[in-house]
């Protein structure tokens, strides 16, 4: 049977990957924050599964106005990088795992999860700063992935409960999954920010840190926000935590936390990422 | 209908009244994930404007680079980060240009790298107007 070792949360600004892109993580702006992510880099080496489940979403790139499903799952053999506007970012493809893929839309939707089915999307930096943060510049990704995108962007959104539950449903469906392969899931976006209006650039790190504190010691704490609560005080952006409680929830009542990072700022957002072993 | 977050200050959520007011405007927005597409506006910015359905004020905002007009015109950031790279410009750009008051580059990074703006005093409009 598949086992899901860990849990990994983690923003995904854009910058962040830009500065990967263009050699600038030693300019005095990202020093700090990528001597910070370098225990978070060792733990994913020494901790490389099968396959990561990547729950993102999706910018205005692939899905827009004219089509945005609340849950979508991508069952392609790979995947590419995807053109947001300055051209694609020049990482490797992504390969899929379209079997482990179709297993958790068989088993999710025999739990009230019918999750949309795409094939083609290509991913934007919500999912490919995160691979980036975690296994730095390789020619090829160290891992499969399964994208799971959640609508964050367009109102009405899935409850900060639905998104536990679902990760609940794909924890299920790992643990049934026939094959003896290792599996990781992470919940990428947020935390605190705000990109837009004339409120733009707030932050919040209580909120941000109580949040982080919860996942291990309270994480149905997490699940009781309601949109307006996370808009108002962790910014309109700051909704994306959500998508960590997908991961959370596919993760078992113990969960023992091994790293934490946080840091104010990376462009408009507070910074944070935290791994979570399965226990 | 009103909703339970209207009350938080300066801010555009994309909801269903958002939607339907920007859906021609951000669809243009969305256009400049193509190449084909940015050669066109960078062709000729106002013809290539004319070929969606937007509003005249909404074209203005466009050509004009009115970020915080465009989120009024029913515009999502999300979106309207296309045009911000469309310009070779980083978004620090934009969200000085639609911060209160507004901040050049320098400015919004300096407010960031104090900490960010603080949630003290910018829950809600309430609190922005007793100061
Ligand atoms: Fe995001």
């Amino acid at each position: 049977m598949a086992k899901l070792i860990a849990g990994m949360g983690t923003s995904h600004v854009p910058g962040l990957g830009a500065a990967m892109d263009n050699g600038k993580t030693e300019e005095d702006y990202w020093k700090g924050l990528f001597a910070g992510l370098e225990p978070l880099r060792g733990w994913h080496q020494a901790n490389t599964p099968d396959v990561n489940i990547i729950v993102y979403n999706d910018h205005a790139t692939e899905f827009s106005l004219d089509s945005y499903s609340t849950f979508t799952i991508g069952v392609g053999e790979s995947f590419k990088p995807a053109d947001e506007g300055w051209g694609p970012r020049r990482v490797p493809e992504m390969l899929g795992h379209p079997e482990l893929a179709w297993h958790i839309i068989e088993s999710a939707m025999a739990d009230e999860f019918d999750l949309a089915v795409n094939a083609s999307m290509d991913l934007d930096h919500g999912f490919t700063v995160p691979l980036s943060i975690a296994y730095g510049q390789p020619k090829e990704w160290p891992t499969a992935v399964v994208p799971v995108c959640v609508n964050v962007i367009q109102h009405p959104l899935p409850t900060a409960l639905r998104c536990y539950k679902l990760g609940q449903a794909i924890g299920k469906a790992v643990a049934s999954y026939p094959d003896e392969i290792t599996v990781g899931i992470w919940g990428t976006g947020g935390l605190s920010h705000q990109l837009g209006g004339e409120r733009v650039g707030v932050v919040n790190p209580e909120v941000d840190q109580r949040f982080l504190d919860n996942l291990s010691k309270d994480p149905l704490a997490n699940t009781r926000l309601s949109h307006t609560d996370f808009m108002r005080e962790a910014g309109c952006e700051g909704v994306e935590m959500i998508m960590w409680n997908v991961m959370r929830g596919a993760l078992g009542d113990n969960v023992e936390e091994v790293f934490r990072l946080y840091h104010i700022p990376v462009s408009a957002t507070a910074y944070g990422a935290i791994i979570l072993e399965n226990r | 209908m009103e909703r339970e977050y209207d009350n938080i200050p300066g801010t555009y959520p994309l909801d269903s009244r958002t939607y339907r007011k920007g859906y021609h405007v951000n669809m243009f927005l969305m256009s400049l994930n193509k190449a084909e597409c940015r050669d066109q506006f960078a062709q000729d910015e106002r013809a290539y404007l004319d070929t969606f359905k937007m509003k005249e004020d909404q074209k203005l905002a466009v050509i004009e680079r009115r970020y915080l007009d465009l989120l009024k015109l029913g515009a999502n950031v999300y979106y309207a980060f296309k045009l911000v790279s469309f310009d070779r410009q980083p978004p620090q750009v934009m969200y000085g240009q639609m911060a209160e008051p507004r901040l050049t580059f320098d400015e919004f990074q300096q407010m960031m790298l104090g900490g960010g703006r603080p949630i003290n005093g910018n829950r809600s409009v309430e609190e922005w107007n007793n100061g």
